[in-house]
């Protein structure tokens, strides 16, 4: 098992932030609106520098997905910001009709997603965004892992063309991903190659990952660990490259297990490969109030749930 | 993907630098055209909707054969051009028809309208790239928040023209348009001209019966917009109250037009009532629209 050095930890949703600052001083196309969160979706310092092109919309996020899809027509590039539930179900028809079906170069970014937004509790704790972004025709669907991930896909979708949806959080993660990587739309990073299991995870999940490898490892369990920073397009290849060495799979994720990272895999794993699957995700349920990592334990997020995960997927492997 | 092409500078059409001096008369006779048009397209697939379309053809016409500054050449970013917005694109017959006889696209292709691989879709939209369409519109509620940012990017851009916004009175019970409403007068987007079709109708009847939508030039002023007045289906008026609206924008509020319209105008047995709202003729009903939508020169597709 690799080792994944990190000299700190940090959110997310600052690598958000600090992405969108160097997009400010790189491109002066690139705009910037919010809901009445500039503070917490790490907007403040795009607001200072650049506030021109700031647009404060108050709390109306249907007005603006509306005002962000018209914005593109005079070419800008509008980055949305507020929270992954105000995001995406509260706004969903607006999303589809003005920036899916019209192909707009809309980038919604979405912060405190999943139950690691803590102690606000299930109104605020969106489980089912990936699924309903990935239904939609057009969307691209990102969930990244760690600060320099966030940050490096926030940079690179600018100069996507088209809508794209971008996932982040609140709490502080490891940092291990190198600060000057290369950010690869639908490109599956192979973080640890093992012979045993594959575990697919995406982001806050990834470092649950990592250290989910380490215990394995322990146990003699060799576990190829894959992070899915792109939900879609989905990076079939590189799925189906590692199951076809492993012959079983597990999936991790900050999200309902319906219409999530794992939904895909098991979709994919059923057309081309049918190998057993075991899905680490929340399982229809909404969450509640809680401090994050209570959270994580209790809806059966962490190490040790991906550990007995993979356990009984190699049971079923070896039936 | 619908993405701003290579900035060109807008040639201006001949259709338009002919239309820059169109009078009321010849307006008319472009308008009955574009209405046999509109019940044309909706009777050849029995379904759409005539009465709002009919009810706005004078002011689609007004805006492209004559206010408009635009080229049919289309480019998605309209730079240097005005641009128009239809946010109840449930009266696309309308659109439709004013794009194609504009020189947007051939004017066969309306008989393509609601049919399968077409380009005219039931309602607008973007993805099979139909000239002069800008964004898809069905679902209510959405287009000033568009218009508004389009007409922000414009002002980001140093680009002087208008945007121009038509959405439907029964459309205003949507809460997102009062999210713009409240939008626009603070963030100073005076570079929008909004049109509401006020014809008092909608699918289920009145729209007093309905949800009585109440005094509509004191709620946009208290909301800090400029409100204007004007008959939709009377050229004389219409006309001056579009160049009006264009003389008060740049003065730092967005500016409102509340159109009293007919749903049906034009056709007697379909004005006034909320049931042509989403009906369309039978063949006889057909021919009486026709015998009563008359041109010197008709030129139906």
């Amino acid at each position: 098992m690799k080792e994944f050095p990190y000299s700190e930890s940090k959110d997310t949703r600052s690598g958000f932030g600090a992405g969108l600052h160097e997009l400010g001083k790189s491109n002066p196309n690139v705009v910037a609106l919010t809901a009445d969160l500039t503070g917490s979706l790490k907007m403040d310092a795009f607001k200072k520098d650049f506030p021109e092109r700031f647009f404060q919309v108050g709390i109306a996020e249907a007005n603006m997905m509306g005002i962000a899809a018209g914005l593109t027509i005079g070419g800008k590039i509008p980055f949305t910001g507020t929270f992954a539930n105000f995001s995406t179900g509260r706004v969903y028809d607006q999303i589809r009709q003005s920036i899916a079906y019209s192909g707009k170069n809309v980038k919604i970014c979405a912060s405190h997603a999943g139950v690691t937004l803590g102690e606000d509790g299930a109104t605020h704790q969106i489980l089912e965004d990936l699924g309903m972004m990935k239904m939609l025709p057009h969307m691209t669907v990102i969930n990244p892992c760690d600060f320099n991930q966030t940050k490096a896909a926030t940079i690179a979708i600018a100069d996507y063309e088209g809508p794209v949806y971008l996932r982040f959080g609140r709490p502080v993660v490891p940092n291990f991903t190198p600060a000057d990587q290369q950010f690869e739309i639908g490109k599956a990073v192979v973080l640890n190659e093992g012979a045993d299991v594959s575990i697919f995870a995406t982001g806050h999940l990834v470092w649950k990952a990592i250290l989910a490898g380490k215990i394995l490892a322990e146990k003699g369990i060799d576990a190829e660990i894959i992070n899915i920073h792109t939900i879609k397009p989905f990076d079939e290849e590189a799925v189906l490259a590692s199951v076809r060495k492993t012959r079983c799979a597990v999936s991790a994720e900050e999200h309902q297990m319906n219409g999530g990272l794992g939904d895909s895999v098991a979709q994919l794993l059923a057309r081309e490969e049918p190998l057993p699957l075991e899905m680490v995700a929340v399982n229809d349920s909404f969450g509640e109030s809680g401090t994050p990592d209570q959270l994580m334990e209790k809806y059966g997020l962490m190490e040790n749930d991906i550990v007995a995960a993979v356990e009984k997927v190699l049971a079923r492997k070896r039936k | 993907m619908s993405q701003p092409s290579a900035s060109t500078s807008p040639v201006t059409s001949e259709t338009h630098s002919a239309s820059a001096t169109k009078t009321p008369a010849e307006l008319k006779q472009i308008a009955a055209q574009v209405r046999r048009d509109i019940v044309r397209m909706v009777h050849g697939v029995s379904s759409g909707h005539p009465g709002g379309s009919l009810g706005c053809a004078d002011l689609l016409v007004a805006l492209y054969f004559r206010v408009m500054k635009h080229d049919p050449a289309f480019a998605m970013n309209g730079e240097g051009e005005d641009l128009f917005f239809l946010s109840n694109g449930h009266i696309s017959p309308v659109w439709y028809s004013v794009l194609a006889r504009s020189g947007y696209f051939p004017v066969s292709e309306l008989g393509t309208f609601r049919k399968l691989n077409s380009r005219v879709q039931g309602h607008p939209a973007t993805e099979e790239g139909l000239p002069g369409i800008r964004i898809a519109s069905g679902s209510l509620g959405q287009g000033l928040s568009v218009a508004i940012g389009a007409a922000q990017a414009k002002k980001l851009n140093g680009d002087d023209r208008q945007v121009y916004v038509l959405m439907g009175d029964g459309e205003l019970e949507e809460g997102q348009v009062w999210e713009a409403a409240m939008y626009a007068p603070h963030h100073k987007v005076d570079n929008l001209i909004a049109l509401v079709d006020r014809n008092g109708q909608q699918i289920d009847g009145p729209t007093d019966a309905i949800m009585n939508l109440g005094n509509l030039r004191a709620k946009f002023e208290a909301f800090g917009w400029k409100v204007l007045e004007t008959d939709g289906n009377d050229l004389e008026k219409l006309v001056p109250t579009l160049e009006e609206a264009r003389q008060l924008s740049g003065q730092g509020l967005p500016i409102m037009i509340l159109m009293d319209t007919q749903m049906g105008y034009g056709v007697d047995y379909m004005m006034g009532s909320h049931k042509w709202h989403g009906t369309a003729p039978n063949d006889e009903q057909l021919e009486l629209a026709l015998q009563q939508l008359l041109v010197d020169q008709q030129s139906d597709y």
